[in-house]
């Protein structure tokens, strides 16, 4: 290999692994009088994939919705690269329109065509044209597989079928990150494999990714860093080895073994 | 007796065409009226789902109030007489128009907001999460489905609206009911008659109407919702 290339690379490599995407800093989110995050301060760097387990209750997901700012936050700052997302004059839509978002419960556009559903964003959100919206959403439906069932209505579908529409729809964006809200809890445990397929594929590719999931498999074998949530805040962070192998916590130890006890040791 | 059919079927035959172009009268009235209840019922609902305090407690809520708790030929003379009186010299139609049209607007509305509020919220969130502004999701995500899920009590308001038309010939319309009384005051003796013929237009009317509604709600029914033959043994 000649230097150049070697130094391009390098570059590409090292640039990938340091540019910030997303940096939480200092987030606090009350409902009523109940504070449901007690201030958690994170980095998401580039083609990362960072997984958020924990008990329910302790608000991961809460966390992914006030970072798209489908929920308010009450205090603390979020930056979407070099942007404040939470300053009062920032354009939200736009803000949210590079952040992909996955729901547990999927929220396909139930009136829409699987194909409709993939390109309305580009459409109306982005005003592309009609042709080439919908190249972009054949292209996304074809990397998740269902480019034959574009002309397929949500109820049409099974529940592993609409996710994956679902993230086509989210990828179809073209996001900077996206952001995943427990996506295979609502599936039957036959569907769950085609769905974290999908994802493997796309942190494999170098999507930048925060999944909140209780699949430990997937987030043993795919998160490059797995938070540990608890009570609101970010007990533990680290590579999936560290949490898994040697947790610093016994809180954490606790969530692992119980959970590998219902569910039967899938980081092996 | 025979003479007397005869005589009967031929004032039936007279008069037909002249209820029949009050007949047609009675369906502008009532396309126009639904056509203001409808352009006018949908801000209303979003107005009282999407709306701020001050625009649902203000705005919304006291038009809805005030044309759903007066009866309509009272609100037909308070427009009618109420105009006159504030000078502003309506035309019976105009009057009518207003009256009437917002008294559907008051009901279409709460055609829409049930229909609304009886979406899935997550649609909602899908909508705004992947960047579109509020007015965005409503148009686009919202009001499409919305409008499928309102179309059987929108059948209902369509029937209604129409018979209503028949109380505007109080201010001196001359839609169908009119001409059944010029009819009934001119063949002196004839009324049961004469009204019955209105009746079966009025009828045919409606329920041709309600048959077309029908039709829309199966063709724009979502494929996998398809109504599904209910088991009535259970």
């Amino acid at each position: 290999m000649n230097p150049k290339k070697l130094i391009q690379e390098f570059e590409r490599t090292f640039l990938k692994m340091t540019h910030t995407i997303l940096k939480v800093e200092n987030l606090h989110k009350s409902y009523g009088k109940i504070e449901v995050i007690k201030g958690i301060n994170f980095e998401l760097k580039k083609g990362e994939t960072k997984v958020i387990i924990g008990p329910s209750g302790t608000g991961k997901s809460t966390l992914l919705r006030c970072i798209n700012q489908l929920d308010s936050i009450d205090k603390g700052q979020i930056w979407l690269e070099d942007i404040e997302i939470t300053q009062s004059h920032a354009d939200i839509n736009q803000i949210r329109a590079s952040i992909g978002f996955v729901f547990q419960s999927f929220n396909l556009f139930a009136h829409l065509t699987a194909l409709d559903n993939v390109r309305i964003g580009p459409l109306r959100v982005k005003e592309m044209k009609e042709k080439e919206a919908t190249k972009i959403a054949v292209e996304e439906l074809k990397r998740v597989g269902l480019e034959d069932k574009k002309d397929h209505y949500p109820a049409q579908l099974s529940g592993g079928q609409q996710q994956r529409v679902s993230i086509a729809r989210a990828l179809s964006m073209n996001p900077k990150l996206i952001l995943f809200d427990e996506p295979t809890s609502a599936l039957d445990p036959e569907l769950i494999g085609e769905v974290l397929e999908v994802m493997i594929n796309l942190a494999k590719e170098g999507t930048t990714m925060i999944v909140v999931t209780h699949e430990m498999g997937f987030a043993c074998s795919v998160a490059n860093d797995i938070i540990f949530m608890d009570g609101g805040i970010i007990l533990e962070e680290g590579p999936p080895e560290q949490i898994f192998k040697n947790p610093k916590h016994n809180r954490t130890a606790k969530f692992l073994s119980k959970i590998t006890q219902l569910e039967g040791d899938k980081t092996k | 007796m025979e003479e007397k059919l005869i005589d009967k079927l031929l004032l039936i035959g007279k008069s037909i065409p002249s209820l029949l172009i009050g007949a047609l009268i009675s369906i502008e009235l009532a396309l126009a009226f639904l056509g203001l209840g409808f352009v006018a019922g949908i801000p209303l609902a979003v107005g009282e789902v999407y709306g701020n305090k001050f625009v649902r407690n203000l705005v919304v809520l006291p038009i809805v109030e005030f044309f759903r708790s007066i009866p309509a030929l009272v609100l037909l003379f308070l427009f009618y007489f109420g105009a006159s009186y504030l000078k502003l010299n309506f035309s019976p139609f105009i009057a009518a128009l207003l009256a009437m049209g917002f008294r559907s607007a008051a009901y279409q509305s709460q055609i829409f907001r049930g229909a609304i509020q009886s979406i899935d919220v997550g649609q909602m969130l899908a909508a705004r999460s992947i960047g579109m502004s509020k007015f965005k999701a409503i148009r686009y995500i919202i009001f499409p489905q919305a409008l499928r899920i309102s179309i059987p009590s929108w059948s209902n308001e369509y029937a209604t609206v129409l018979k209503d038309t028949s109380l505007v010939y109080a201010l001196g319309i001359t839609e169908l009911m009119r001409q059944g009384r010029y009819i009934v005051a001119r063949t002196f003796g004839n009324a049961i008659l004469v009204y019955v013929v209105c009746a079966l237009i009025y009828f045919v009317i409606v329920h041709l109407g309600v048959k077309l509604l029908d039709f829309l709600e199966e063709k724009y029914r979502l494929p996998g919702y398809e109504s599904k033959k209910i088991d009535t043994r259970i």
